[in-house]
């Protein structure tokens, strides 16, 4: 299976992608914000980190760069894009997936460990996972997700929410929201489910001596559902 | 504008000094000139207080491939593997301006170390605050914070570790001091000594603008005519530029196009051309108009002594012009040749085709004045005798739970949750133990790091104080399992023209000296920051001592966390009850006069290396050094972390409870053990003779002393997480 | 009355926002920036009917909180 990790200047997850991607059996090409074409992938990830600086708004200088143009014509023709951390805030963005993401609730980056209860399993990201319950990690400073009303209302009306913060028991309440997200939402899918946008890394979690192992359980499951 | 004495002055400089600058050119410097020489015989390019005594600290070593005198230090880690590492300060600026002089701090440190070649991989930082009343602090604390933050996940380099302090001898001046990492190959390390004559000299990175630019502030009013705003010294950060000069340096770096390679810190391009020159005993010409320059009409001066972040000077081959420049254009950045390599040993600068600076590089740098100041000697303070009666109205558990929420002791997860500590993927201890750890990418080595300082006891005696942080230093290292290799420090003090601050630093370095060679824990760089006080009063003499160590196999790593109920839990070392100095007097008692504890080296490294054994041969489960606080603070985090409780018995002794269980005797150790293991652990500590108690079981949630005298684990998390976190709310 | 506060980095003081925005307005083909500096905007509603004295509040806002006076500069403009 290949895959196609974009870089763009300032992006600092990218190599850990890379090393995710390849531990688990993907074929990863690196690729660079000012190419013009992607390479045949069957699947595309936005990496994390502060492409361009977080200048102007997250993500917003990179939705603008020349690959994406390729990335969007990819998921608009059903192909694969997932956007982890700053990759979700590309694809906000860039429109791919609905809403924006807003400043932490508290002003504060947050750098620690969460539990994410998946909301939907039909879809390519997570049919097939056993278990409802992960614990990730995050690592951000704008992961407060915030739509309007009447998208939110679209957006369940579409079982278009991935994942939602909770407890370590699955529980959904404020509480356990890390960021202030509305309605706990820390993953969306767009309406038909190619697109994911998420703020956890699953690749921090795939080493025991690591975080955790159940971003391993993630990456193994996506590449079967794709093979 | 006529240069004499009295501008002289206002640059800094002694009159003396400046008689000597005038002998030496056999003329009067012109101002670019002035301007040059203040930036090289200042404190912190000269090191003209303190040269004369960082010259005994022992800077060698088997593992040692470079010592100070580069960018930063270098460790060999074995299987071609290389670690670069510096620690240094950002005080001032951090005061004036908190969220900019934090992130400078960390920006400048991070490019000490990929100057030499080597990517980032670790951050740790050491702060230290005001009083916790003091109406700034918290401001002070946020701003610092989010200034580290900002700029370290912006790169996206790890912070393991710091450490954090509150005293109110930095009400008015705050201490902020960074650490980085850096991984490189062995065979493919930069340095900053030029070589070959008329090599092109390359500026790379941001543009030069008016930043920081020092010199009196009547000497910079003429450069604009119009002075409506007061011209910036404090600079502002740009992580993103920062990380885009990384990936360009380091793919630069991966040819062989370099020769040598300076970042501009500290005076910029003055000192970065002078050093790269004499190192390699070459002249070197620099045309003006060729630097990138952000503002409109900036003098020769400005651009001389500009400290605008983020640029590089590199001296490059032959012929190496075009690719060099493809790359920083594919990262977007400035790049220009401005100048060459000379036989002339002079440094000549040129502006508008004109002359506007000469000098002989050697005048600069071998004949910039070195002080032998006065300083005095601190004596060893008389022993208090701590009274039974002062204790006999004390309740243990009170006092446990009054010193396990002291702003000293407490969890400072609030600062470090606002740090990306695991971007990279190979952090494997995060902060708040007792080093942070991360993985040599790809290998089984992982390499340890911490930063410690110990104010309170240097301030009482130097000589013992230095001593003691790099004991500290050495333990947090061991006790995680990993073989101290060598450190870095960071010297903070008040003003050197003081005999009482200048005798704290001598005594201070002469212990850290001590201490490292006993240890053969050599200092391989650093950094020192005097002048470090508000109204003539100095700061608590603060030494930061940043240790390295190795870890060959990373799945033998010790945490502090206590593991399983049943396991018997061991102090190492012996506990003398030294009470003075320690958080017990200072803040139950509050008692603040004695010596603090003593330091018996033998046992140090003794204990030390017996500690490394047992974990080689996997008896230890967790383990802390006990440290502030004393035994029974070190337990109770490791019941806190490891969720689990614990039954104490105080061994028998003379010494009453408080003072086994919060005396800060140096040299111990507290570890968890199966039961099963007892007699072969016993039996290795009595071989190597070193001391032991038994001092009880892990069970239940509660740390116990009897039926009576119990509290939650739970409770006492409470008491220690939550103090910062509602303290900044 | 409502006063509005702009800050806004000072002339000689680097900004790193600004630029990346020039940077990339001139790639999406907007010609003829010749520089893009950007700055924080507040509105606050004072409880003074006097224009000398709520612009004077403000002010003393801006010096003790809104700005820092070391790199920005603030702006006081009267909105009714």
């Amino acid at each position: 299976m290949k895959s196609s990790v974009i870089t763009f200047p300032g992006s600092n997850c990218d190599r850990d992608m890379d090393v995710a991607l390849k531990k688990f059996g993907f074929k990863n090409k690196m690729i660079w914000h000012n190419d013009n074409e992607l390479p045949k992938s069957d699947l595309v990830v936005l990496p994390g980190g502060f492409s361009y600086g977080d200048y102007l708004r997250c993500g917003s200088v990179a939705s603008k760069s020349k690959i994406m143009q390729s990335v969007i014509n990819f998921a608009k023709s059903g192909g694969l894009v997932m956007g982890i951390c700053n990759g979700f805030q590309i694809l906000v963005e860039t429109g791919l997936v609905p809403g924006v993401l807003l400043r932490n609730k508290y002003l504060e980056f947050i750098c620690k460990n969460v539990f994410v209860k998946l909301d939907n399993k039909d879809n390519p990201y997570f049919k097939n996972l056993e278990k409802d319950i992960f614990k990730l990690h995050i690592a951000h400073n704008e992961g407060n997700y915030f739509c309007t009303e009447d998208q939110l209302k679209e957006i369940k009306d579409n079982n278009q929410v991935a994942i939602y913060y909770c407890n370590n028991d699955g529980k959904i309440e404020e509480e356990f929201n890390p960021n202030g997200s509305i309605k706990n939402i820390a993953g969306i899918l767009n309406k038909e489910k190619n697109v994911l946008g998420m703020m956890p890394h699953p690749e921090r979690m795939i080493d025991s001596c690591l975080s955790g192992e159940d971003g391993s359980l993630f990456f193994k499951n996506l590449l079967n559902n794709i093979k | 504008m006529q240069v004499n004495e009295k501008l002289a002055v206002e640059h800094g400089l002694k009159v003396e000094e400046y008689k000597l600058i005038c002998e030496l050119l056999k003329r009067t410097p012109n101002l670019t000139e002035l301007g040059i020489f203040s930036a090289m015989w200042n404190e912190h390019c000269s090191y003209k207080s303190s040269r004369l005594h960082l010259k005994k600290l022992p800077t060698k070593g088997k593992k040692v491939i470079q010592g100070p005198g580069e960018n930063a230090g270098v460790i060999d880690i074995e299987d071609g593997d290389a670690i670069v590492f510096k620690i240094e300060s950002h005080n001032h600026p951090s005061f004036i301006e908190p969220y900019q002089g934090a992130a400078t701090g960390v920006g400048g440190i991070m490019r000490d170390v990929f100057t030499m070649g080597a990517r980032p991989i670790a951050n740790l930082n050491s702060i230290h605050f005001g009083s916790t009343q003091h109406k700034k602090t918290k401001n002070l604390l946020r701003g610092v914070v989010h200034g580290i933050g900002g700029y370290g996940n912006c790169i996206g380099v790890p912070t393991i570790g710091g450490q954090t302090c509150f005293d109110r001898s930095y009400n008015g001046n705050i201490l902020v001091n960074a650490m980085t990492l850096g991984l490189v190959k062995k065979n493919k390390i930069f340095y900053s000594k030029a070589a070959g004559l008329n090599k092109p000299v390359i500026y790379v990175g941001s543009k030069t603008g008016r930043d920081g630019i020092h010199g009196a502030s009547m000497a910079s009013a003429s450069f604009d005519d119009k002075i409506e705003e007061k011209k910036p010294t404090v600079q502002v950060g740009d992580p993103f530029t920062e990380k885009l000069l990384l990936e360009a340096c380091l793919e630069l770096m991966a040819g062989d196009s370099i020769i040598a390679i300076q970042d501009m810190g500290a005076a910029g391009l003055t000192s970065s051309s002078i050093e790269m020159a004499s190192k390699g005993k070459l002249g070197i010409e620099i045309n003006l108009d060729k630097v990138p320059c952000r503002e409109t009409k900036m003098t020769p001066y400005e651009i001389m002594l500009s400290e605008s972040q983020e640029r590089m000077l590199i001296v490059l081959e032959n012929g190496k012009e075009n690719l060099a420049k493809k790359i920083f254009d594919k990262w977007g950045l400035d790049f220009a040749i401005i100048g060459k390599t000379t036989d002339t040993k002079n440094i000549e600068l040129f502006f508008n085709s004109e002359q506007v600076a000469k000098i002989p590089i050697n005048i600069l740098v071998e004949n910039s004045p070195m002080y032998d100041r006065k300083w005095k000697k601190t004596k060893l303070p008389k022993k208090n005798k701590i009274q039974k009666k002062d204790l006999k109205n004390l309740k243990i558990l009170d006092v446990l739970k009054k010193m396990i929420s002291n702003p000293n002791v407490c969890s400072k997860k609030w600062i470090w949750e606002q740090y990306d500590h695991t971007v990279m993927g190979d952090t494997i201890q995060k902060p708040g133990g007792n080093s942070g750890v991360v993985r040599v990418h790809g290998t089984n080595k992982a390499i340890a790091a911490a930063v410690d300082s110990s104010a309170v006891y240097c301030w009482a005696h130097p000589l013992t104080g230095g001593k003691q942080i790099v004991c500290e230093s050495w333990r947090n290292l061991i006790s995680v399992g990993a073989k101290p290799v060598a450190i870095t420090n960071c010297l903070n003090f008040g003003s050197p023209e003081k005999e009482e601050n200048m005798g704290e630093f001598v005594e201070c370095v002469e212990g850290i000296g001590e201490a490292s060679k006993y240890l053969a824990f050599p200092v391989v760089s650093g950094n020192v920051s005097f002048y470090n006080q508000t109204k003539e009063i100095g700061i608590k003499p603060t030494p930061v001592i940043g240790g390295v160590g190795l870890i060959k196999d990373y799945t033998k790593m010790i945490t502090m966390n206590f593991k399983s109920e049943g396991n018997l839990v061991l102090v190492i070392g012996k506990t003398e009850g030294h009470l003075d100095q320690s958080l017990f007097a200072r803040t139950i008692l509050d008692e603040k006069n004695g010596p603090p504890p003593e330091i018996n080296l033998f046992n140090e490294k003794n204990n030390g290396e017996t500690i490394l054994k047992l974990i080689e041969d996997n008896y230890i489960k967790s383990a802390h050094d006990v440290s502030l606080g004393g035994i029974l603070m070190g337990v109770s985090k490791m019941c806190i972390e490891g969720n689990v409780g614990i039954e104490i018995k105080k061994p028998d002794s003379l010494l009453s409870e408080f003072e086994y269980f919060f005396s800060e005797d140096q040299g111990r150790y507290i570890i968890e053990i199966s039961k099963s293991d007892i007699k072969k652990v016993t039996s290795i500590l009595e071989k190597n003779a070193v001391h032991y108690d038994e001092i009880g079981t892990l069970v239940g949630k509660s740390v116990s002393f009897n039926e009576k005298t119990i509290v939650p684990v739970d409770e006492l998390k409470s008491y220690n997480n939550n103090w910062l976190k509602d303290y900044m709310r | 009355m409502k006063i509005s506060a702009i800050i806004t980095l000072k002339k000689d003081v680097l900004d790193p926002q600004g630029k990346v925005i020039h940077q990339t307005l001139e790639g999406m083909n907007f010609k003829n920036v010749n520089e893009v500096r950007q700055g924080k905007y507040f509105e606050i509603d004072v409880n003074e009917n006097d224009p000398k004295k709520a612009k004077e509040i403000v002010e003393d806002m801006c010096e003790k909180l809104l700005a820092n006076l070391v790199i920005e500069n603030y702006k006081i403009i009267e909105i009714q």
